[in-house]
Formats: C-alpha cells, sequence, structure tokens
C-alpha cells in the first residue's frame, strides 16, 4: 500500500503549521486513511483542534544513570567521560545534574566496578486516539513541563505512526533546530509554512535550507497572504520552490482558529483546495 | 546589578518580538539597556532592531563522532551502541549524533574520532536603543539551550562593562530546552499570550514551567486581546486563578504588521497607534515592577 508521510514544518512561531496540517488530514480523510501526528511536544495543540476519544497512553522514558554508592570508588572515569558535563566529581562524593544528561549511557559502560545501572526518566506521554466520528487517527505526545529533552519523545510520536494509513500528516514544532530534525526527518514532502512578513521571510530562508540539507522534497504554503510584502513570492520564483496553497489573511479564519474550528468544518469550500495541494505533492514526489 | 526582563509565550507567532522590539524601544528613552535574543534558530528581533555587527564568535555546541573508513572494518559495533540512531551502513549521520563518545568508546580498532562540530554563531552588535547580542544556530543543530545561555552570559558582560541597567530578552516559543535556558536568572518574566484556545493551552504550560523553576515574577500580556473577546476573559480568568497578573490587554492593529513590514518597531512606526499606547502603558507598569526587584 502507498504510504505517504507529510510533515508541515515553518521557522516562524505561529506561521500556520497546526492550521495546515489539520485542515489537510480532515480534508484527505473522507477517502483516505490518514492519521495527523502532533511533534509539537513542547506546546501541542492538534488535539485542541480535533474532537477525539483516547485509545491509549504511553509514558515515555529515557535512560539515566542510578548509582551504587556502595559500589562506587569515586575513580572518576563516568565523570571524564560524559561529554555533557552531567557527573562531576568533587572530592568525596558524584553530582549528577540531569537535566544535562543525554542519556548516552557512557558512564554505565566505562564505569569498572558496574557501580551504574540503568534508571528511567519519564519525559512526557504520547496519546494515541482516534476521532469521535472515527474518521482520522490522532497521535501527540505531550513533554512533561521542566523537561529539557523533546526529541527522544518526538521519536515516539513518530513510531507510534504505524498500522494500516495512507497518510501521515505531521504537525513539526516551530524552529529550525533538533527538534523540528527529529519531526522531518526521513518523511517523504514537507510543506514549509509561511506569511508574507520580512519576519516570516527570513524563516523561511532557515528552514529551507534545513529541508535541502536534509535531502528532502518540499514545497511552500503561504499563510495570511495578502499581509504584508511580496518577497516571500519573489524568493520561491527564483529559487523554483512550488507554491502549492495560500490561505488569505483573513480576520474570520483567525476568529475560528481562536475558537479552535478548522477551516474546513466551517468552509467545506476549502476541502477541495487542500486536496489538490495533496496531489500536487503527490505530482512531485 | 544589572536586572533581566525576558519575554516568553509558549505558543508561537502571540506578537513576541514585535513586543519586545517596542518595549526595547520605548525603555531605551528612559534606562541604559542591552538587547538580547536568545530565539537562536529562529531568531527576528534584527528585523526590527537593524543592529550593526560589531563581534562574531564561533561556537561550537559538542562533538560530533567520525569514522575513518579506511580503518573501519564494518563490524556494526559501534551501530549497535549509539542511544541516537546517528549510525547507519558506517556512516555517522551528522544531524542525529549527539557527540557523545560511545561509539568511540566500542569501536575494537579505533577507528572513531570526536571533533569539535561548529553549530552557529554568536554576535555582539550595535543598535540605537544600545547593545544587541544575538545569534545563530546553524540548521537543525542541536545544542540550543548552550547557545542561549552564552547569548545571555555575553549580554550580562556587555551589561555589566557599560554599566547598562537592563537586558531585555526576547525568548524562544514552546518550554524545552532554549527557553528553560532564556528564563534562567530572570528577574522578571512576561508572558505574551493570543486569544486562541491554543494561545490559552500554551499559555498556561509557560507558566507551569515558570513555577517550576520557582519564578515569582511572572506577567502576562494579551495580544491581540480584541481577536476573541471570550477568551481573552478565560485567559484572565486562568491567570488569575495561578495568581498571575494581566497587565495589558493589547488590540489587535494592522499598523504592527505595517511595522515589520518597514523593519521598525511598532511604537516607531506609528506612536499613536492603539498597539503604541497600550505597550507604553504595559512598559510603565513593568518598570515599577522592576523597580521594585532586587
Amino acid at each position: 500500500m502507498f504510504n505517504l508521510i507529510i510533515a508541515v514544518a515553518g521557522g516562524k512561531g505561529g506561521c500556520g503549521k497546526t492550521t495546515v496540517a489539520v485542515n489537510l488530514a480532515l480534508s484527505l480523510a473522507s477517502e483516505k486513511k490518514v492519521l495527523i501526528a502532533d511533534c509539537d511536544v513542547e506546546e501541542p495543540n492538534v488535539h485542541l483542534l480535533i474532537r477525539h476519544k483516547l485509545l491509549r497512553e504511553k509514558v515515555v522514558s529515557v535512560f539515566t544513570p542510578k548509582f551504587d554508592m556502595e559500589k562506587c570508588t569515586l575513580c572518576g572515569i563516568c565523570a571524564d567521560f560524559c561529554q555533557y558535563h552531567a557527573i562531576v566529581k568533587v572530592l568525596d562524593k558524584l553530582l549528577f545534574f540531569q537535566e544535562l544528561c543525554h542519556g548516552c549511557e557512557g558512564c554505565r559502560y566505562v564505569c569498572p566496578k558496574n557501580a551504574i545501572v540503568k534508571g528511567e526518566r519519564v519525559i512526557g506521554v504520547v496519546r494515541e486516539c482516534v476521532s469521535e466520528d472515527d474518521a482520522l487517527r490522532l497521535v501527540y505526545g505531550v513533554l512533561n513541563v521542566g523537561e529539557p529533552r523533546a526529541s527522544p519523545l518526538i521519536e515516539a510520536v513518530r513510531r507510534s505512526c504505524s498500522g494500516d494509513v495512507d497518510v501521515v500528516v505531521i504537525d513539526a514544532p516551530p524552529g529550525t533546530a533538533c527538534p523540528v530534525i527529529a519531526s522531518i526527518k526521513d518523511v517523504d514532502h514537507v510543506l514549509l509554512v509561511t506569511e508574507p512578513t520580512p519576519m516570516g521571510f527570513y524563516d523561511l530562508k532557515l528552514i529551507v535550507d534545513v529541508a535541502r540539507r536534509l535531502g528532502l522534497s518540499f514545497s511552500v504554503v503561504v499563510n495570511k497572504a495578502g499581509l504584508g510584502d511580496v518577497k516571500v513570492y519573489e524568493y520561491c520564483e527564483k529559487e523554483r520552490i512550488p507554491i502549492v496553497l495560500e490561505i488569505p489573511y483573513d480576520r474570520g479564519i483567525s476568529e475560528l482558529y481562536s475558537r479552535g474550528i478548522p477551516i474546513v468544518k466551517a468552509m467545506p469550500s476549502w476541502r477541495e483546495r487542500f486536496v489538490k495541494c495533496y496531489e500536487r505533492i503527490r505530482e512531485m514526489m | 546589578m544589572v536586572k533581566e526582563l525576558v519575554v516568553i509565550s509558549g505558543k508561537g507567532g502571540t506578537g513576541k518580538t514585535s513586543i519586545a522590539a517596542s518595549i526595547i524601544s520605548i525603555a531605551s528613552n528612559s534606562i541604559k539597556l542591552v538587547a538580547a535574543d536568545c530565539d537562536v534558530d529562529a531568531s527576528t528581533l534584527h528585523v526590527l532592531l537593524n543592529p550593526r555587527i560589531k563581534h562574531e564568535e564561533k561556537f561550537s555546541g559538542s562533538k560530533v563522532a567520525e569514522i575513518n573508513r579506511s580503518e573501519c572494518i564494518r563490524c556494526r559495533c559501534c551501530q549497535a551502541v549509539c542511544e541516537f540512531n546517528a549510525i547507519e551502513d558506517f556512516r555517522v549521520d551528522v544531524f542525529s549524533c549527539e557527540g557523545c563518545g560511545v561509539c568511540r568508546l566500542f569501536c575494537p580498532v579505533n577507528a572513531i574520532s570526536l571533533k569539535d562540530r561548529e553549530s552557529g554563531f554568536l554576535f555582539i552588535s550595535e543598535t540605537k536603543y544600545g547593545p544587541m547580542c544575538h545569534a545563530r544556530l546553524l540548521p537543525g543543530e542541536a545544542n540550543s539551550g548552550k547557545l542561549v545561555s552564552l547569548v545571555k552570559q555575553r549580554a550580562k558582560m556587555v551589561a555589566e562593562e557599560e554599566k547598562r541597567d537592563l537586558i531585555v530578552v526576547d525568548g524562544p516559543p514552546g518550554i524545552g530546552c532554549p527557553v528553560i535556558s532564556s528564563i534562567a536568572g530572570a528577574n522578571l518574566l512576561l508572558a505574551v499570550a493570543e486569544p486562541t484556545l491554543s494561545g490559552l493551552h500554551d499559555l498556561m504550560r509557560a507558566i507551569g514551567l515558570a513555577r517550576f523553576f520557582k519564578m515569582t515574577k511572572v506577567f502576562v500580556a494579551i495580544n491581540m486581546w480584541d481577536i476573541n473577546a471570550e477568551v481573552s476573559a478565560k485567559i484572565v480568568e486562568a491567570c488569575r486563578n495561578e495568581g498571575v497578573e494581566v497587565l495589558a490587554k493589547i488590540p489587535f492593529d494592522r499598523r504592527v504588521i505595517e511595522a515589520v513590514v518597514n523593519r521598525a518597531p511598532a511604537v516607531e512606526y506609528d506612536p499613536k497607534s492603539a498597539f503604541s499606547v497600550e505597550v507604553k502603558h504595559l512598559w510603565d507598569s513593568l518598570a515599577s515592577t522592576l523597580a521594585l526587584t532586587s
């Protein structure tokens, strides 16, 4: 079966990634088996826009060292090995800084006395859901407040995007750093959402760079079209990046979003535009 | 002591940068400040403040593993132990590698070395409002938290050298590692919210983060409050329940977007606009609170 993974990214926060991802998924769901995955685990929003039932919740944890101080001889080899300075030896004790640990397990491997064992640190949960009308599967991650490491949870969300589906739509977090890479790595296509302002333009160039470095097929969606200037359009033309969809700047659309109502639910004529956008992506593949 | 005001939002696109730039513009009339952009992977404060770069330094946040292919015996030991799934077919995926060195530890023929990776650049610039510290994380890099800490460290250094009173930090969206680094050591946090269901949800997680790190001086400004007065009222109520004061309700104002297009803080582009009037009030409240903070 043909299984297509489309990620929706965009350097700038609030440029409309979630709007595009949710409306695309809803528009395709009447014809296909669709799963929408929210990889913005720091601030997940997709579940606020789709009425859903929770099927199961999985707790996600990462490795954390547990020190057996009876066996520990304070040799300091683990502290020397740790690239992140998460373990520090001071005089007669070891200090462990959890927020610096990347969970590589190196300390456990190098300890000559087997004084470090595998511990687990919970970083968040992955929730697997289905929309109330059973038309769409939804998977989203929620990072624990205070937890710095989002990427392992994003990877867990992506691992849950399995089963019998035709199209997976991924809503990626803002920015261009490692959580974005974890969200869009190995996808079939990335939709880069931007807005036609100098800020949107600057961040678009950054995320285009990311997509190119990852060797991904990508296209642009211009949200809030008509709002600012034309630089985004000139850039896309010059770089030969296809613009597959434009969503006009419209106070009505903003108000719908503010109430948590997807565009295609309030204005069904939009469904066709999102389906067309999907078809253009298919043609590019 | 130099004081620090950090602007965050939880959700992206709520107007953090527009409000931070306007605060910087207003505040620079009465006090000496340093501006800092801690949104290091998708920074935009420079779009509005137009800095002239005076100093640039390279930033290396971590190591990256490198396999010497002529020495590699293709045993796949490294691949088996890599927690980050960064090795496939005897190649290191530099986007996934976190430079921990476990692969090197297990390589039986010492074919793996750790190299410094170039993660980004840090800039110290001059603006008409005062010095500005900002950075650019290379696309796809990890270590954004470390780069944020470095930006803040440099901002503090500059502020102390030039005897400046306040650092205004434009923070990143989210609640993860770069945000945690941004709020560390702040005297006052201003969370900019938008009146949408997502905005409310994300704001509460951002306030939760501030609470987690035991920050007491947290205030909220609702931007574009009149887009949905009902959700704005919910935000006010949710903040009251959390014991957080809403300092400003800023109306939707197209002049703000025009200001962005003209690359100027909105309070300068049109000092009389509804946005400008409200942000001036907001700064007055923040300034008096900051004077009380030690």
